[in-house]
């Protein structure tokens, strides 16, 4: 953890990002015929008479990611945590500065590519191919990804339609393929808040093995807990600006005041013993 | 607790100019910059499979809701030639002078189906799918891709369809009918080029996608779908520019290729002079153009 920064492998380097949204149809224009149609024959014009808002969702952030790092990103609603993330992943262009990265990080997250109206079966090939797996990758893992999701414990449901499938299984479904995949940097959004206790903890252990193979892992959470048992540093990010970034501990003790959480250290509540 | 800004990590971190230097020593790549072309190329070639498999799920899903399944493949188009028919063979009656005309029609209706549902698809590749972009890495070029390949899957069903017309109105099969398969080639790229020009301006201005049907429709009935130019030509009361245009027109040629390859009272002589050299170019100009054309905004795609 001391080492020399010489002697560690930077796998994610923000330099001085900043991150602009703009959006149409506000403020002055209010989406008038009149306005849109300004925009569209004047689009040289200044952004603020067009009826364009600003939204600065990241400011100034820069820090350097290791591998074997696995990087915690916490912060209120709203304060740039997945804005940042989809910019390191190449999904969003930086409006200053740059964001320099090993290979290809990944987002975790599949929802997208998934068809309601297919079936289970065919959602973890599709799935698959779409994060960029060869079939025969996707033949091997098939029946690794199904038993993970735990999809068949309760009969056959992989070969119905996803739209059959509750809420809850559908989550399972999706962060199994999604998980399925090695990744040189791996982006995770919230992922661990889904499923039912059992299946959250088997989604850990998975974080963690895939952060053994994986350079480096970010996760997004509320979750306290889930940074504390998956994350060794912690970036919080506040109104798109980086407020802290160090040890776990150092900035969720800090965090935890900010919130107003007056009692950081206590465990959660005792579950009940669950059957499973 | 403000006061605790840019706390260091463990390793002091290095100044802000340092932080190029740094990734350049470790070879590090800015995210998500453009390829150069010929790996867009391989990056593209890479996920066929996943192209492949997108069109076909896109297909499946589109009819699994219905009672009927995937007879409405075939149905939906068997519909379309008949209400054409009974408006224009029948109420309007321009059937007068062309010899096999629900062959001529219907042959006519799915060829500018295909061109017109994968340049309306192509609209929307980018802008209707958002989510995905935003999401996942590939090239961008699957996506307009892959839905005109599942509107060529959806064409084999007509055209499977469109043999058992021709059969029942006593077309007899002919050699001329494996000309059917270079015709769809050339058409197949005419429509991704299309599609990937439109899927950028799409992605840029979505209102396009409101504003493309009527575009499309205006394509349609001068394309010769439901009459013949080539009796139109004949009338001489057009000035030739415009017969000339109507004939050179991509939708009409594929149209007129597919009709001589298939239907035998459909004569070369109704052919616009050198519509090989046409249809081939039509195809080379928008493929190629196209393809550039939506790769030189690939960085930009899903984003603002």
């Amino acid at each position: 953890m001391a080492d020399l920064t010489n002697d560690r492998i930077p796998t994610v380097v923000a330099d001085g990002v900043d991150i602009v949204y703009r959006v149409n149809g506000t403020g002055a224009g209010r989406g008038s015929a009149t306005a849109a149609l300004n925009r569209i024959v004047r689009r040289k014009q200044t952004e603020k008479a067009s009826g364009v808002r600003r939204v600065h969702a990241v400011k100034n952030v820069s820090f350097v990611a290791y591998r074997g790092e696995a990087i915690g990103l916490i912060g209120t609603n709203g304060s740039g945590k997945s804005t940042l993330l989809k910019a390191v992943a190449g999904l969003l262009p930086v409006e200053n500065g740059h964001i320099y990265t090993d290979g290809q990080p990944s987002l975790l997250g599949v929802n997208a590519a998934l068809m309601n109206d297919l079936t289970g079966e065919r959602n973890v090939h599709l799935g698959g191919l779409a994060m960029g797996m060869s079939r025969e990758q996707v033949r091997d893992r098939y029946q690794e990804i199904v038993d993970f999701s735990g999809i068949n414990d309760k009969g056959d449901f992989i070969t119905l339609p996803m739209r059959t499938y509750s809420s809850g299984m559908a989550a399972r479904l999706r962060f199994s393929i999604a998980a399925a995949k090695d990744h040189d940097v791996l982006l995770i959004d919230e992922a661990l808040a889904t499923g039912d206790r059992s299946f959250q903890k088997r989604s850990e252990d998975r974080i963690r093995e895939l952060r053994k193979h994986a350079g480096t892992v970010f996760l997004v959470s509320h979750n306290n807990k889930s940074i504390r048992d998956t994350c060794d540093r912690v970036l919080w990010l506040e109104r798109g600006e980086l407020r802290m970034d160090g040890p776990t501990e150092d900035v969720l003790k800090e965090y935890e005041a900010f919130t107003g959480d007056k009692s950081p250290q206590a465990k959660p509540k005792p579950k009940a013993p669950v059957p499973s | 607790m403000s006061q605790v800004l840019h706390t260091p990590p463990q390793a002091p971190a290095p100044a802000d100019d340092d932080l190029a230097a740094l990734a350049a020593r470790h070879g590090l790549s800015v995210s998500g910059a453009r390829p150069a072309l010929p790996e867009y190329v391989r990056q593209l070639w890479a996920r066929r499979h996943f192209i492949t498999a997108f069109a076909t799920a896109k297909l499946t899903a589109q009819y699994s809701q219905a009672k009927l399944g995937q007879v409405w493949q075939v149905m939906t188009p068997l519909l379309n030639a008949a209400v054409y028919y009974f408006i224009f063979g029948v109420l309007l009656g321009t059937k007068h002078g062309v010899p096999d005309y629900i062959p001529f029609l219907v042959t006519g209706v799915f060829i500018w189906t295909f061109t017109q549902s994968s340049i309306m698809a192509g609209t929307r590749a980018i802008s209707g799918n958002l989510g995905l972009v935003r999401a996942l890495h590939f090239p961008r070029a699957a996506l307009p891709l892959s839905f005109c390949l599942q509107q060529l899957q959806q064409l084999l069903f007509s055209m499977g369809a469109l043999v058992v017309i021709l059969l029942c109105f006593g077309v007899p099969v002919g050699v001329s009918w494996l000309l059917a398969v270079p015709a769809l080639f050339l058409q197949f790229t005419f429509n991704a080029g299309v599609s990937m020009i439109m899927a950028r301006m799409g992605a840029k201005t979505p209102d396009i996608a409101q504003l493309m049907p009527f575009v499309l429709r205006t394509w349609m009935y001068v394309s010769g779908v439901m009459w013949s130019i080539d009796k139109l030509a004949q009338k001489d009361s057009l000035p030739h520019v415009v017969t000339l245009a109507l004939a050179a027109n991509p939708a009409a040629v594929y149209i007129d290729l597919m009709r001589f390859a298939l239907i035998d009272s459909f004569h070369a002589s109704q052919l616009p002079a050198h519509v090989w050299a046409l249809a081939a170019g039509w195809a080379l100009v928008a493929g190629v153009g196209g393809f550039i054309y939506f790769w030189k905004a690939e960085e930009t795609y899903g984003r603002g």
